[in-house]
């Protein structure tokens, strides 16, 4: 089986931290994984995307092609926009609905969010909400990779668990504890919107 | 043992467990995680293996092949306009050889993610004759870091490895090998080897180029390069590089042509003709210029050969699975477009920058003289080009901005004014300044300093504690050096000190000095961390 992802955002918000922590669930799957980054420039507040392959078999290419995505999963409502010629005939958008505006000529909200309601087989998530709910802004990226975990097939949720304890161990049981309520919160979310 | 590594890092760790016993590099995107990972190895910080950042290119190169000199194993790296700082001591080092083992490993950009122009590396190869490597996947680029030192001491010559943005910044499994011991040192069998002067210099030149078919051998028998037969022979594809996994991408049961595989240059002479001889038509996918294309089809195109020369392929920006299926005739399901309300997102100053107070002070001053009189250089502070300030009239190479202002002012422009990084400036800006104070040019120089190699992840700048000592011992009149802090509450004064220099009649240094928030905020927490 495969999943072929997108993760999309703006450079400093931490799309990276979803990857890792979808890379490390993967590894313990015994699972292929490529994860295409960007570096650099687009860092500075510019779009970033990340290319993540997931299969039990051998990966080729590092960049998914057009049309195969599973996934887009985006951190911020436009930017999932941008990656709609990858997405495949019955891939899913997971997306958050929060937007990043460092552009003067940011699009009026309303119309990102019609233009995404008007997609099929999108999840719109208020990830910083929820997140604020839990008791950390902070979490949202966490929140984001719970809602799109239905998505991806080849991993179980507790896998996933898995890669949070060890990308977070680091800095405390506590911050564990946030990002894995985070981790499930989003998860049901994006199950009560499908049913 | 295995690691998930970006392909760069898997250069790096492939070069610790292949015998290095340092590297030497300046940053510059895709090749600055490089230098990082050994800095970050604990292996390498157990055996002190030299990591510390470079002045620039040129120093790393020189410093790299004295360390090869001395017997030991080497690397350097750069981007690939930093191998045009470093040209003169690489297409040197081909001349000299080596003792040691040495790895030029350089990072190409094609699309340009971040870089001023798409040059390819593999040209710099073929210019000083020695062979380069460019690996397909992280594990080739493991093991060419590993082996490539092997190739490197077997002929006595640098080996360049080239790899480019995507496999750079793209991360996989890879399998890691068994730690060979660093070298001892060791003084070169020939004591004139390394002094070329021409008597010495002419015989050297004629071992490189006796060496050229011994090359070509190696390629025949390398690993890196690889043999595929396919049932239809209307077509035969040669696939250098990561291109090899775009083109597999498209026939995930198994492409139906031969494919010829590249890894390793000179070309495997063998297998291409053996291609040639099989198929009707020769393919060429490759990442960056259509070297390989033009060097097969030859000025009297006597084989039909085809590829980015001929418009088979796009000539310029990088090459995706997409575009290979496309130019195979196979059929691409493209998504749905992206809807027109989406806007472009370009990079920009973060906010608190202190390169914002520098443009906000010199826009206002520079209305003043009349526009086009700015120049500038490579940095953060480069993003000063965009809106909202579109203060700058130049970024063309490093150091570039305090000669061309000098250029523009000997031509009349006055007063002419370049705004350059603290990092920038001790790359190559230094011996520019000096030609200025020479000849006394009526130049204004802002060092926007952040304390800080930012654009490329705030990485430890050489300027640090030195640029005033540095601005006099070079000759600038020191009632004509200032530091002030860049804060909106400095902003009159900041704007007096430039007005002021504008109308001096000479060489004049402003340092706005104050840390990168960045750079503030990762030292910050490393701090805590040490203290945890
Ligand atoms: C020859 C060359 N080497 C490296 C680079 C990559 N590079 C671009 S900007 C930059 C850092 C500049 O630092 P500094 O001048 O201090 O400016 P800052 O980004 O901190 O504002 C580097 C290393 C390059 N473009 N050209
Ligand atoms: S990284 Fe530092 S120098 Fe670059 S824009 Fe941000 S604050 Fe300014």
């Amino acid at each position: 089986m495969k999943t072929d992802i997108i993760l999309a955002g703006v450079g400093g918000q931490g799309i990276l931290s979803i990857a890792t922590a979808i890379g490390v669930a993967a590894l313990k799957n015994g699972l292929h994984v490529k994860q295409a980054e960007t570096h650099g420039m687009s860092q500075r507040g510019g779009a970033v995307v990340s290319h993540m392959r997931i299969s039990d078999k051998a990966i080729f290419s590092d960049l998914i092609p057009e049309g195969k995505a599973d996934l887009i999963l985006s951190i911020e409502p436009m930017e999932a926009l941008r990656y709609l010629p990858y997405l495949s005939e019955t891939g899913y958008i997971v997306t958050n609905t929060t937007p990043f505006k460092n552009i003067n000529n940011y699009p009026e909200l309303e119309a990102v969010l019609n233009k995404l309601g008007s997609l099929k087989r999108v999840v719109a998530i208020d990830a910083d909400g929820i997140a604020e709910k839990i008791g950390s802004k902070l979490s949202s990226n966490m929140v984001m990779l719970g809602a799109a975990s239905p998505f991806i097939e080849s991993i179980e949720l507790s896998s996933l668990e898995q890669g949070i304890i060890e990308l977070f161990t680091s800095k405390g049981q506590k911050v564990v504890d946030v990002n894995l309520s985070a981790l499930r919160s989003g998860k049901e979310f994006a199950e009560k919107t499908l049913n | 043992m295995q690691k998930v590594l970006l392909g760069v890092e898997a250069i790096a760790q492939g070069a610790i467990d292949g015998g290095m016993s340092g590297v030497y590099a300046y940053p510059g995107t895709p090749s600055t995680e490089i230098t990082e990972y050994i800095q970050h190895n604990k292996y390498a910080q157990e055996k002190k293996l030299h990591s510390m950042w470079s002045a620039n290119e040129k120093t790393a190169m020189e410093s790299a092949l004295g360390m090869a000199y001395a017997g030991k194993r080497s690397m350097v790296c750069m981007k690939h306009v930093g191998l045009n700082v470093a040209a003169d001591c690489f297409m040197n080092a081909a001349i000299t050889g080596v003792n040691g083992g040495m790895l030029v490993t350089v990072a190409d950009d094609p699309s340009m993610h971040s870089s001023q122009n798409e040059q390819d590396s593999r040209f710099f190869g073929k210019f000083a004759q020695i062979p380069v490597l460019e690996p397909s996947n992280q594990q080739e680029a493991y093991n060419m870091g590993y082996y490539g030192f092997q190739l490197s001491e077997k002929f006595g010559i640098p080996v360049m490895i080239r790899i480019t943005t995507r496999l750079a910044h793209s991360r996989s499994i890879v399998e890691l090998k068994e730690v060979i011991k660093e070298n001892d040192l060791k003084l070169p069998s020939d004591p004139t080897q390394f002094i070329l002067l021409p008597s010495i210099a002419r015989k050297q030149y004629k071992k490189l180029l006796a060496n050229q078919v011994n090359f070509e051998k190696d390629s025949e028998e390398s690993q890196f390069n690889e043999y595929f037969d396919g049932a239809d022979k209307s077509k035969g594809i040669i696939a250098c590089g990561i291109t090899y996994n775009y083109l597999m991408e498209n026939y995930p049961n198994g492409c139906p042509f031969p494919v010829l595989r590249v890894g390793q240059y000179p070309l495997p002479r063998k297998q291409i003709i053996q291609l040639t001889n099989e198929t009707d038509s020769i393919l060429v996918l490759e990442e960056g210029f259509p070297i390989v294309e033009e060097s097969i089809k030859g000025y009297l195109e006597k084989e039909n050969v085809s590829g980015r020369l001929d418009g088979t392929l796009p000539r310029d920006g990088e090459l995706n699975p997409d575009i290979i299926g496309k130019c195979l005739g196979l059929k691409v399901q493209k998504g749905d477009d992206i809807p027109e309300l989406v806007e472009n997102r370009p990079p920009a100053l973060c906010i608190g920058c202190s390169h914002h107070d520098v443009y906000k002070a010199l826009n206002e001053v520079v209305a003043e003289f009349g526009q086009g009189r700015v120049f500038s250089d490579i940095g953060c502070y480069t993003l000063g080009a965009l809106e909202p300030y579109k203060s700058i009239n130049s970024c063309v190479d490093m150091g570039a901005s305090i000669t061309m202002a000098k250029g523009a002012a000997d031509a009349g422009l006055i007063p002419a004014v370049s705004v350059i990084g603290d990092s920038t400036f001790t790359h190559s800006g230094m011996t520019g300044l000096l030609d200025a104070v020479i000849e006394k040019t009526p130049i204004t120089v802002i060092i926007s300093d952040n304390e800080s190699t930012s654009m490329t992840g705030g990485q430890e700048s050489s300027a640090v504690g030195k640029l005033e000592d540095i601005c006099k011992g070079i000759g600038v009149d020191p009632n004509h050096i200032h530091v002030i802090i860049p804060v909106p509450k400095n902003h009159e004064e900041l704007k007096n000190l430039i007005r002021d220099e504008m109308n001096y009649n000479g060489v004049s240094v402003i340092i706005p000095r104050r840390v990168c928030v960045q750079k503030n905020r990762r030292d910050i927490k490393i701090r805590k961390a040490q203290n945890a």
